[in-house]
């Protein structure tokens, strides 16, 4: 096997190497999942603490707002929500943090660096299987079952990784050479659950405002979670649905591109 | 063995190095964004931008040499000599920016080991973690245990945190790992710097088996003894370029004899006690053939009248262990010296039968006013003599400190 190392050269063999990295993937997705709870008095149990404060939150919010409505328990209705914003919120902050928190192997080994944020996003990932078990039980509990609709979800799931991962490379790529996105990640975070239907309902956004609306990805992901999960009780507008895959196929994009133009400078600027 | 497994040619590395006013070494938005609004403005004003100047720094400038298969090669010389960068073009870290680099076979590299350990996990996730970081297989890693575990010795702690070993386990563990990997090409920076000598021991051991399988090294080390105990030929990088590329007895003679001559054109009059300059200090010749005899001499300088009742000359090993005092009381001390007199004192040593190296010299001293040792300010080289009797010496590491003369015949 010859390698040939050359100004600019890299780019021809980077998928294949891609594809031979990958036991280096699940090993890192392995370490931030084995680190992330390590010293921590109840371990684990945080992956579901956050998800379940952020429920009990947005239930208490509702019902003072009076936006309840309809037959579905706000439990279900709100932790159908909470769960595709909590992996992609996860999954968009890890993969942004995630070049700049493993400086020690970008400076010291080689191996294509699409791995790291793509580890961070797995790591997530398994966050997210434990909240997913935990809404089964709460429906269960409920009384709440899906129907064939339920087989929709691992595209959802896939458009919120994907999504998370096209504005994730973008943003580890960024921070690299301009930590101020750092600080910008957190608050567009913080930003995005106030207009995303986490605590409410698509169908409850005034019909002036739903333009702007339909810009937010997350929309339609989310709405499609309900949609699949809660059997077709809750609407899937087309139009969040097809700006939601538009916006992922975009960001994916736009984010490889701007990754894989900058990445071979990683080693010198971080 | 001809075949080539590295190949680098024509190699070239420049950084652009920018000098900016009040900025740190990250580039914020805000500058990024600044420059591009006012980037037409200039342009209209047809002025550049005032604020930074970029300076062009060739780490490495047209680098070539061939490496063939189960050759180890050492690679010497100075700190910012550009060694550090062409290993991270040869792993791939970093693009040249000229040239082009032909490996034939996959590169593992060891620099600084322990690149990738995670304090919070075991030594077993450990383990595997940096096998994958170093691309070894997953099945490659499981078949490797055992073995890796018993080189570096940390049975009992496998699954304790490696936050919580010693460095010399950690480092163990680390050079385990790597040097368990079975590269076609392994590249090893400065391993041996830490670790207790029996590890040492082992980890050069280790090196051998690798090279005697076929497999290419090249080997970064500050300590010649290692380098010549390893290595067949070495390279000598100088300020990005190769200044010497050839047998390892050669290259590194070439680099220590430069690296002599650089330390002392550097200092002018060392201050020896408050009251007490040195102006010259001489050992001729230097490098001195092991066995030969060595002149010295040196000339103090006093600032104000001061007495010497002792001065002595310290021999040390690169790890100063003191090896030999020249008490020089015995021509003639105290001596007492008005302010502003110079005195000269020269001397010999009959022979110096130091096994080759590097060793350090340096003073103890005592007037009215100070006392005390001086250590390091002179480096002193000695050289091979000639192999007696037609065999080959042993490499200088195991051959102790002092080369014994002696004789012998069979009844």
């Amino acid at each position: 096997m010859k390698i040939i190392i050359e100004p600019g050269r890299a780019a021809t063999d980077y998928w294949r190497d891609l594809w031979r990295y990958r036991e280096l993937m699940s090993f890192l997705a392995r370490r931030d999942i084995a680190v992330r709870y390590k010293q921590t008095a109840i371990g684990i149990a945080w992956a579901l603490i956050r998800p379940l404060l952020t429920l009990a939150v947005f239930v208490a919010f509702r019902r003072m707002a009076g936006l309840q409505q309809g037959a579905l328990p706000d439990v279900i209705l709100v932790l159908a929500a909470v769960l595709p914003w909590q992996f992609f919120s996860t999954a968009l902050s890890e993969s942004s943090s995630s070049l700049i928190g493993n400086t020690g192997l970008i400076s010291k080994v080689y191996f294509p660096r699409l791995i790291i944020p793509i580890a961070a996003i797995g790591a997530a990932f398994v966050d997210f299987l434990i909240t997913l078990a935990f809404l089964a039980v709460t429906m269960a509990w409920y009384g709440v079952v899906p129907d064939a609709r339920v087989l929709a979800l691992p595209v959802f799931t896939a458009l919120a990784a994907l999504l998370s991962l096209g504005l994730g490379l973008l943003m580890a790529a960024l921070t690299v050479t301009y930590r101020d996105f750092r600080y910008i990640v957190p608050f567009m975070m913080q930003l995005g659950l106030f207009v995303s239907p986490v605590a409410f309902s698509s169908s409850q956004v005034p019909e002036e405002w739903r333009g702007v609306y339909a810009l937010n990805p997350l929309a339609g992901i989310i709405d499609g979670f309900r949609w699949s999960l809660l059997g077709g009780r809750t609407p899937l507008e087309p139009a969040l649905l097809a700006s939601s895959i538009i916006f992922t196929v975009a960001a994916l994009g736009v984010g490889t591109w701007y990754f894989r133009r900058t990445e071979r400078g990683f080693a010198d600027a971080i | 063995m001809s075949n080539t497994m590295l190949a680098v040619q024509g190699v070239g590395k420049r950084y652009r190095i920018s000098h900016r006013h009040g900025t740190d070494r990250y580039e914020t938005l805000r500058d990024a964004i600044a420059s591009r609004l006012t980037a037409p403005l200039r342009w209209l004003n047809g002025s550049q931008r005032p604020q930074t100047t970029v300076d062009d720094f060739w780490a490495l400038r047209d680098v070539s040499f061939t490496i063939a298969q189960g050759e180890v090669v050492g690679l010497i010389g100075r700190n910012g000599a550009g060694k550090s960068t062409l290993l991270k073009i040869l792993s791939r870290i970093t693009d040249p920016t000229t040239g082009r680099v032909v490996l034939d076979g996959r590169v593992a590299s060891l620099l600084e080991v322990g690149t990738g350990f995670h304090p919070e996990l075991s030594g077993r996730e450990n383990i595997f973690l940096n096998a994958a970081i170093l691309g070894m297989s997953r099945a490659e890693t499981s078949r490797k245990f055992d073995e890796i575990v018993a080189f570096a010795e940390v049975e009992q702690f496998l699954d304790t945190p490696v936050k919580r070993y010693s460095s010399g386990m950690y480092v163990r563990l680390a050079f385990a790992v790597a040097a368990h990997l079975e590269p076609e090409i392994l590249v090893v920076d400065e391993v041996l710097a830490v670790g207790d000598a029996d590890f040492q021991k082992r980890c050069l051991g280790k090196m051998h088996e690798v090279s005697r399988g076929g497999r290419t090294v090249l080997f970064v080390s500050h300590n010649m003894a290692a380098i010549q105990a390893l290595c067949s030929r070495a390279i000598w990088l100088e300020s990005g370029t190769v200044a010497a590329d050839g047998a390892v007895g050669d290259s590194v003679r070439r680099y220590l004899t430069s690296s002599a001559n650089a330390a002392r054109t550097e200092s002018g009059p060392i201050r020896v006690t408050p009251s007490l300059d040195l102006l010259r200090f001489e050992l001729s010749p230097n490098p001195v053939t092991s066995g030969d005899a060595v002149n010295f001499d040196l000339e103090l300088s006093a600032r104000d009248a001061t007495k010497i009742s002792v001065l002595t000359l310290l021999i040390y090993s690169p790890l100063e262990v003191r090896l030999a005092i020249l008490d020089l009381r015995s021509i003639g001390f105290p001596i007492a010296m008005a302010a502003g007199e110079t005195r000269r004192l020269h001397g010999w040593i009959k022979s110096l039968p130091l096994v080759e190296g590097e060793y350090q010299v340096g003073f103890g001293i005592q007037t009215n006013d100070y006392f005390g040792d001086k250590l390091g300010l002179f480096a002193l080289t000695v050289a091979a003599r000639p192999a007696i009797g037609g065999i080959v010496p042993f490499a200088a590491e195991y051959r102790g400190v002092i080369d014994l003369e002696f004789g012998m015949h069979s009844a």
